[in-house]
């Protein structure tokens, strides 16, 4: 299945869920906060499974004014 | 002191806001929370960078300071929404430094849709800290919104040309309802001081002392011009006059 993540195109497992992708693409999972084809996901909802050519944002805190 | 800034129940240990937005890196970063007092700072909310090393938040964590969010780069109330609903998740605040743009060359607010982002904002029980133009009306709207603090502009972001109109400033605060914060064109600690002179509760800088060539120097240079205005404000500074008024007395004077 192919997935757009933070801009750029992906191949990931049928059924994936978005924690999955988080998980592809961060580190931790602390202060992470992500969209969904330009929706708000809250982290309650992240076992919601993706589906193909879905955007994903997967954001973090970084410097700024 | 007993001259605290408090926003939404919380006092703050100092007026002086610090943004992370152009620091060479997190040690530098640091540094300058450390030397700046400041109890409150600004981070963006970006796409996850697979090459970074260590997180701002660590950083923030460390100094025991709070985290303001930014809607950075929106240009839409739909956009800054969205945004500050992300920042929400992530962070687990509902303080919110809103920033609706108008243009890239600029970066000058957008009226309009910096208020219809606050009054959906407000309504989604945030607290609102709203980027906002040098103009009285505007700055009433804002708070009449239900913003926690307005945040008026001195000059354009990063410009470092200080408080381009310190009479609209003035007029801000002398009806503020809520506190007055100046944010964005401060360039040295004397911007600062004359932002609390004119009656701001603080001051929120970023480029003046990310992009300083010493940074920790000018946070702590900040900190207490900051405080030196705030209590020259306080104080209540002489009034200006045409013609000279001699501080000695001639009265005694020898003949000589």
């Amino acid at each position: 299945m192919h997935v757009i993540v933070n801009g750029r195109a992906r191949e990931i497992a049928p059924e994936s869920t978005v924690a999955d992708v988080v998980r592809q693409t961060s580190p931790e999972e602390r202060g992470i906060a992500v969209a969904l084809n330009g929706e708000v996901v809250p982290r309650a909802d992240w076992a919601t499974a993706l589906r193909e050519a879905d955007r994903v944002e997967v954001l973090v805190a970084s410097q700024g004014g | 002191m007993g001259d605290d800034l408090t926003v939404d129940g919380v006092t703050l240990p100092s007026r002086l806001i610090l943004g992370t937005g152009g620091a060479s890196g997190h040690a530098a970063a640091e540094a300058a929370i450390r030397a700046s007092g400041t109890g409150l700072v600004t981070v963006a909310l970006r796409r996850v960078d697979p090459n970074a090393a260590g997180s701002i938040l660590d950083v923030v964590e460390r100094c025991g300071v709070r985290l303001l969010p930014n809607t950075a780069g929106c240009f839409t109330a739909s956009q800054a929404i969205r945004t500050a609903h992300l920042a929400r998740e992530a962070f687990g605040t509902t303080w919110v430094k809103l920033e609706v743009i108008g243009d890239e060359r600029t970066l000058l607010p957008d009226p309009v849709e910096l208020l219809a982002a606050a009054e959906k904002l407000v309504a989604d029980g945030f607290t609102v800290w709203p980027y906002t133009n040098d103009d009285p009306i505007l700055a009433r709207r804002l708070a009449d919104a239900g913003c926690a603090v307005v945040m008026p502009l001195g000059s354009p972001i990063g410009t470092g040309l200080g408080i381009r109109n310190p009479h609209n400033i003035a007029l801000i605060t002398e009806n503020a309802t809520v506190p007055v914060i100046l944010d964005a064109g401060i360039g040295t600690a004397s911007d600062a001081a004359l932002a609390m002179e004119l009656g701001c509760a603080g001051v929120l800088v970023a480029s003046a002392v990310t992009r300083a060539a010493d940074p920790a120097a000018m946070a702590e240079a900040m900190r207490h011009a900051v405080r030196a205005g705030r209590l020259a404000r306080l104080a209540g500074r002489i009034a200006r006059r045409h013609h000279a008024e001699a501080s000695t007395a001639f009265e005694g004077m020898a003949e000589l």
